[in-house]
């Protein structure tokens, strides 16, 4: 009995004793409950990938470090908000002039299936030559589409074609893989020139 | 109030495009029919237009028929919360007694699914709409650029 008693004091102790090392040390504090900014919020989006290019090359997160970035996600079976994005963003993309070439910019399949990298590269000529397409397999799509929070659902149709709901917002990130804000879609052309010139020039 | 009425009203008769083309069958009027060019390798495409009926019984748009598609749809696009959300309206799309209805991006919209032979800028596309009363309705859509956001002006 009188073990158990002592058994448990010691408990305590120990626990308290890491508790309030956990709370004075950062380091430890930040290992244990996760670094400040790593809950569930919108400075989480984004994250590691693996993916190919239009041009058959594997890329990851880590080719688009170093120059802040816009993602945007579609499928090239989309009639209408797809299309004009990709022709808003080439339009944007000449309004900053040499500013462009500090921008990465992808189009990021949600329908793997159907958009091999061939099709996206053929696809996205329409758009100039600035925009990279982003495709792989189904997996590694998955995996980009969690890191970035987007939404995606494939809907069955009754003729046993399919199209897909997605998230249509032009993901703004920085050069440090940061999440730094979207372009909603339909936003005015001089606020979303706005917020591309602000994340240009690092602001 | 009724100066931004007039205002738009102005603006709009301003801004008004030239019409590729109006059709008539009956009580319904089809105001400028209009696509985009698809970009290569693209399959499928929207058309926009305005039906007008000007008769005492509502009207359903069925289908769309076109030699430039495996299959003509029609589709309501929404947009929530940053998310697009596309629907075949599988009972067809009414355009009430006395009143229109605007297929326009963004919205309401005919599809053309399976396209093997993408559309191109300046190039008309056959079609044939189909409603419940006024039955077949041939038209052309005017193809206009890749993005554009509203009927392309005619060019003569």
């Amino acid at each position: 009995m009188r073990a158990i008693r002592w058994i448990a004091w010691i408990l305590v102790v120990l626990v308290a004793g890491t508790t309030m090392a956990v709370l004075v040390s950062d380091d430890i504090r930040d290992a244990v409950l996760g670094k400040p900014g790593q809950g569930t919020g919108i400075a989480d989006i984004g994250g590691p990938f693996q993916l190919v290019d239009h041009t058959g090359k594997p890329v990851t997160e880590k080719d688009f470090l170093g120059k802040p970035s816009a993602f945007f996600f579609g499928f090239t079976h989309c009639p209408d908000v797809c299309p004009t994005t990709l022709y808003e963003m080439s339009t944007w993309l000449d309004e900053l002039g040499p500013d462009a070439d500090k921008l990465n910019v992808a189009f990021v399949t949600v329908d793997p299936e159907r958009d091999t990298p061939e099709l996206m590269n053929n696809y996205l000529s329409a758009f100039g030559d600035r925009i990279t397409g982003l495709s792989g397999t189904p997996e590694q799509v998955s995996q980009i589409v969690k890191e970035f929070k987007v939404y995606r659902r494939k809907v069955e149709q009754e003729d046993g074609e399919y199209v897909m709901d997605h998230t249509a917002n032009v993901y703004l990130m920085d050069a440090g893989g940061k999440f730094a804000g979207t372009i909603a879609y339909g936003e005015a052309d001089d606020i979303a020139l706005g917020k591309l010139k602000r994340l240009v020039a690092g602001g | 109030m009724r100066i931004i009425a007039a205002t738009c009203l102005a603006l709009s008769l301003f801004a008004a495009p030239a019409v590729a083309g109006d059709y008539t069958s009956g009580s319904l009027t089809i105001e400028n029919p209009w696509t985009r060019a698809m970009p290569p390798g693209a399959k499928v495409g929207g058309g926009f237009m305005v039906i007008t009926n000007s008769g005492d019984a509502a009207d359903t748009l069925v289908a769309l028929k076109t030699p430039r598609a495996d299959r003509g749809e029609i589709h309501e696009m929404t947009m929530a919360e940053g998310v697009m959300k596309m629907r075949e309206l599988e009972a067809g799309l009414e355009v009430p007694a006395g009143g229109s209805v605007e297929l326009k991006p963004g919205s309401y919209h005919v599809m053309f699914m399976g396209v093997t032979d993408g559309f191109k800028e300046g190039e008309t596309i056959e079609g044939t709409l189909v409603f419940q009363n006024a039955g077949e309705v041939p038209i052309a859509f005017t193809v206009g650029p890749v993005g554009g956001k509203m009927a392309p002006m005619k060019h003569d």
